[in-house]
């Protein structure tokens, strides 16, 4: 029956090398979560344009992002775009399959976080003799800010975790490929796996941690 | 002075504005009462232009609310308004909720703003309050706050909308009694309110409004000790 003895040891010789990964993995998810902010700000821009041009791109981004799998989005990076000749590497497919990924889940949620905020605070804004833009800028911006901020850090967990789907493309820096790569010359995959899960949750929960330490400052009230 | 030539405007079939005339010299208090409906608190907003008339003209001093001229953001500096729902914005302390417009809109210092700020805010009683979110307060003291925040702008003209309609009753003294030093201390002033009482006291003159049309103006002595038009008696009859 169960016969696997298992080899710590050389597992965890091999840790400065995953560690090594994982920092290569929080690169990639910080990237995405950036790329991904300023790519969901232009569509909540596109959807509150009132082009129908625009709020048409916004909405079907928004929708593939939000509607099939994160692998496929990363797969159509590496392959789907490799077809039109548009050839990225692991890493660049892998950033832009978690950038686009994000960016529909966060413009969702801005402008979720748009309607929470009522027309009514506009409304005492201009009655002081405020333009739109700055009602908006010192009103409805820090309020919005407030109400998106934890699902966008729920967002930012995400996209560590989907990085390890970049072994699919090829990818073999970050924390799952290094794990990966280690694991097919050796066959010690619980071991590997095992401390490759561990520190993916030490890195997740760290963020978590940060984010809310962050919020306890930004918003005191 | 707030000249109102025959306003008109509706919301779509509704015309809740039936040709309006006005007018609210320097330094007077005008008070308008009547049902829900009549069109009092429309009138308030097309005033300092937060919503357009399809007819008439309003001046303020001389200038066209809804001429498209007009730049309405540096109107409104002259003209605060205070809403039944104060508005307080929950994400500043009552201080800065005060300091906000004078720094972003009039560009002054965050020094200057600080000092109007905190003598406004002192001004309707709030002085211990100045570093409170507004979440913290009653409504009367977010509404007394929403009144400082108005004042901060040194407007000319100050409207208020059934500013403590949506309060509880033990908490409508207080926003009352800044409205009436506010009214003894000289500013213009037009009220949309139901508090009967009030409008006898501060009104130089008081306005019945009835489904868009002003029925009645007149001394506060006149409309509430011998109003003229039946609606108005029956209007008063029913809320006394």
């Amino acid at each position: 029956m169960f016969n696997y003895t298992f080899h710590w040891n050389q597992a965890l010789r091999a840790l400065p090398q995953m560690l090594d990964g994982a920092l290569v993995t929080l690169q990639v998810a910080v990237l995405s979560m950036v790329i991904g902010l300023a790519c969901a700000i232009a569509l909540t821009g596109f959807r509150l344009s009132g082009s129908r041009i625009l709020s048409g791109i916004a909405a079907v981004w928004v929708e593939v992002a939000r509607n099939t799998p994160a692998l496929f989005q990363i797969y159509m990076a590496h392959f789907g775009l490799g077809n039109f000749g548009i050839h990225l590497s692991p890493y660049a497919a892998l950033l832009a399959g978690i950038a686009f990924n994000n960016a529909g889940y966060l413009a969702e949620n801005f402008r979720g976080a748009l309607k929470a905020i009522p027309e009514t605070q506009t409304r005492a804004g201009r009655s002081l003799g405020m333009n739109s833009l700055q009602a908006f800028r010192f009103i409805v911006l820090p309020q919005m800010l407030r109400v998106a901020y934890l699902p966008a850090t729920n967002q930012m967990v995400w996209a560590i975790l989907m990085t390890s789907l970049g072994v699919t493309v090829g990818m073999n820096t970050d924390l799952a490929g290094v794990t990966q790569e280690l694991n097919a010359r050796s066959f010690r995959t619980f071991e590997f796996f095992a401390i490759a899960a561990v520190i993916y949750y030490f890195i997740a929960k760290a963020v978590t941690l940060a984010a809310r330490a962050l919020a306890w400052r930004m918003f005191r009230y | 002075m707030i000249e109102i030539e025959n306003a008109h405007k509706s919301f779509g079939n509704l015309e809740v504005l039936k040709g309006i005339n006005l007018n609210v010299e320097k330094g007077e208090v005008v008070t308008i009462i009547g049902g829900s409906g009549s069109g009092k608190s429309t009138l308030l907003t097309c005033i300092n232009g937060l919503e357009p008339i399809n007819a008439g003209r309003i001046r303020i001093d001389g200038t066209e609310v809804h001429a498209k001229t007009t730049d309405l953001n540096k109107l409104r500096q002259r003209v605060g308004i205070v809403f039944q729902q104060w508005n307080a914005f929950p994400h500043l302390t009552v201080l800065e909720n005060v300091m906000l417009a004078p720094r972003k809109v009039l560009g002054l210092s965050r020094d200057k703003a600080e000092e109007i700020a905190v003598k406004q805010l002192t001004h309707v009683g709030l002085h211990e309050k100045l570093s409170v979110y507004p979440n913290r307060m009653s409504g009367g003291q977010q509404q007394r706050m929403a009144i400082a925040r108005a004042l901060a702008m040194s407007p000319e003209y100050m409207l208020f909308d059934e500013v403590t309609s949506a309060l509880d009753p033990m908490l409508v003294g207080e926003v009352l009694d800044t409205l009436k030093m506010l009214a003894e201390e000289g500013m213009t002033m037009i009220c949309v309110t139901h508090e009967m009482a009030f409008a006898r006291d501060v009104s130089d003159r008081v306005a019945f409004f009835h489904q868009g049309v002003m029925a009645e103006i007149g001394a506060p002595d006149e409309i509430f000790g011998s109003p003229r038009k039946p609606e108005t008696q029956e209007f008063l009859g029913s809320v006394r």
